[in-house]
């Protein structure tokens, strides 16, 4: 066998693993890490475009129309669907976390990890329905 | 002991994906998905020029769009940090990031606040 | 009988530059361990083998290695659990590996210490007080964390103490957390001076691993988040006491 160079007998020689660039690919606990938190690139194009609409109501009706119009091409609705999934992998994914940090006393009573992913759930459902009712119902 | 300026950053990050979470589901499928495919009719012009009348709705929108522009710049960076190995990159990767989303808060800003 | 192949890697520092590997085959019991294999080869087919265990129960967190890529004690890992095929033995990731299965962990030992793994007191009652009382709602707020057995599976698990060694890991932010929840102990404020930096608990991005192969269910990730929020709100809180 080949003499290592670099060993001594009073100095070993510790070997370190060189990490692959794509070290998240290749386990799927760490793609769907990575998976997570790439969400936030479509959650700001959400803001981004949010921001436009609103800035199109501010500027006048023909803007306004002219913003629907370009939300009702196909293809611009095909990737508005994805975005809405990916959305929704965000939020999914956000509130099965907040339960591990989020440790709620109610006087000598920890309130289980269950009921903060509940109350969670709830304030989702009661935001939704608000963000229905202002833009529909009224 | 100075202690860093991560926690306000985290605090921020953190306020922006909660809005993110709870808002932009509901949001997202009724303006772009059920409108357009005439699932529900469009809130129109009128409707919602009164909602964003009132200067508290814009600022609401102002706080709430900007933490989410901060959401995506914190933990961008980090994802690039990490997942790509980036590290020698990492003052570039924070400057362009938080710049970016400091220049989209002020867009917000010049949008929806000047009357 | 039934036999089942290990690949182990080996790595001998006065004889290679990188490590190898080494096939054995070893027999199958169903009530057999990894753990069990391994004695199996130093006992009977290959004494040079360097690998640690000690009680072989799963309580002093001796024996943790990478088997089929995942970070687990090995006196706690059936195998008859693993897929068909051979079963890949490797040393926990994170760590220098010094020789086979063998990884140095000094950098933890140093971590540890780093975050004051005991009760700091700011003031001493006098012995005539008698004990520190607790009541069971007390040692309920801080007991997972205290039955962390320093197995270094967490850090294994965790990519961003392979990808950034100065991280001072999920161990050491769970055992600071056990002190820091004890009702008993004053050194709170001490520890978030170490703890709120970049190397603490900000470089953590959440990936969960950690908790996903704790063997004493310890939840090192719940320990960090929570620590997160507590070091932001004070933080933010720090406006109002510019004394702190």
């Amino acid at each position: 066998m080949a003499v290592n160079p670099n060993y001594t007998p009073y100095h070993p020689k510790w070997y370190r693993r060189r990490i692959p660039i794509f070290w998240w690919a290749r386990k799927l606990s760490y793609v769907r890490f990575i998976s997570r938190e790439m969400t936030s690139v479509f959650v700001a194009y959400g803001a981004v475009v949010l921001l436009l609409q609103a800035w199109t109501v501010l500027r006048g009706d023909d803007t306004y129309r002219g913003f629907q119009q370009w939300l009702e091409t196909p293809a611009v609705v095909v990737v508005h669907a994805v975005v809405l999934l990916i959305v929704l992998f965000h939020s999914v994914t956000w509130l099965s976390l907040a339960p591990q940090a989020l440790a709620v006393h109610l006087g000598r009573y920890r309130v289980p990890a269950g009921a903060i992913l509940a109350a969670h759930y709830l304030a989702w459902l009661v935001v939704s329905g608000l963000v229905g009712w202002v833009l529909l119902g009224r | 002991m100075r202690r860093s300026r991560e926690p306000l950053l985290w605090a921020v990050f953190s306020a922006g994906g909660m809005v993110a979470a709870l808002l932009f589901p509901a949001l997202i499928f009724v303006l772009w998905v059920a409108a357009p495919l005439g699932w529900v009719s469009p809130p129109t012009h009128g409707q919602l020029a009164a909602l964003l009348d009132h200067p508290i709705v814009r600022l609401g929108a102002f706080v709430l769009l900007s933490a989410v522009f901060f959401h995506w710049a914190h933990r961008f960076r980090y994802t690039l940090y990490d997942g790509l190995q980036l590290y020698h990159l990492n003052q570039l990767i924070a400057v362009v990031t938080y710049g970016v989303a400091t220049l989209l808060a002020l867009v917000a800003a010049f949008l929806l606040l000047i009357p | 009988m039934d036999s089942v192949t290990l690949e182990v890697q080996r790595y001998r520092p006065e004889d290679e530059e990188a490590p190898s590997w080494q096939s054995y085959r070893v027999p199958f019991r169903a009530d057999w361990m990894v753990l069990d294999a391994l004695n199996y080869i130093k006992d009977e087919l290959d004494g040079t083998l360097s690998y640690r265990w000690a009680c072989r129960m799963g309580v002093c967190g001796s024996c943790g290695m990478t088997v089929n890529g995942e970070p687990t004690l090995t006196c706690a890992t059936y195998l008859k659990d693993q897929p068909a095929g051979p079963i890949r033995v490797e040393p926990l990731r994170g760590f220098p590996v010094i020789r086979d299965l063998v990884g140095d962990l000094t950098d933890f030992l140093e971590k540890l210490k780093r975050v004051q793994p005991w009760l700091v007191r700011e003031d001493e009652p006098p012995l005539s007080a008698g004990e520190h009382l607790q009541t069971p709602e007390q040692l309920a707020e801080y007991k997972q964390y205290s039955m962390c057995i320093n197995c270094m599976l967490c850090y294994a698990a965790c990519p961003i103490y392979e990808l950034e060694p100065d991280f001072i890991g999920p161990a050491a932010i769970a055992l600071a957390q056990r002190y820091n929840l004890d009702s008993r102990d004053q050194g709170a404020a001490r520890r978030m001076d170490v703890l709120s930096q970049h190397d603490g608990i900000w470089s953590c991005t959440f990936v969960g691993e950690c908790s996903a192969v704790c063997p004493k269910n310890v939840d090192p990730a719940g320990a960090i988040q929570r620590y997160k929020v507590a070091a932001a709100a004070d933080a933010l809180t720090s406006v109002f006491r510019p004394w702190r």
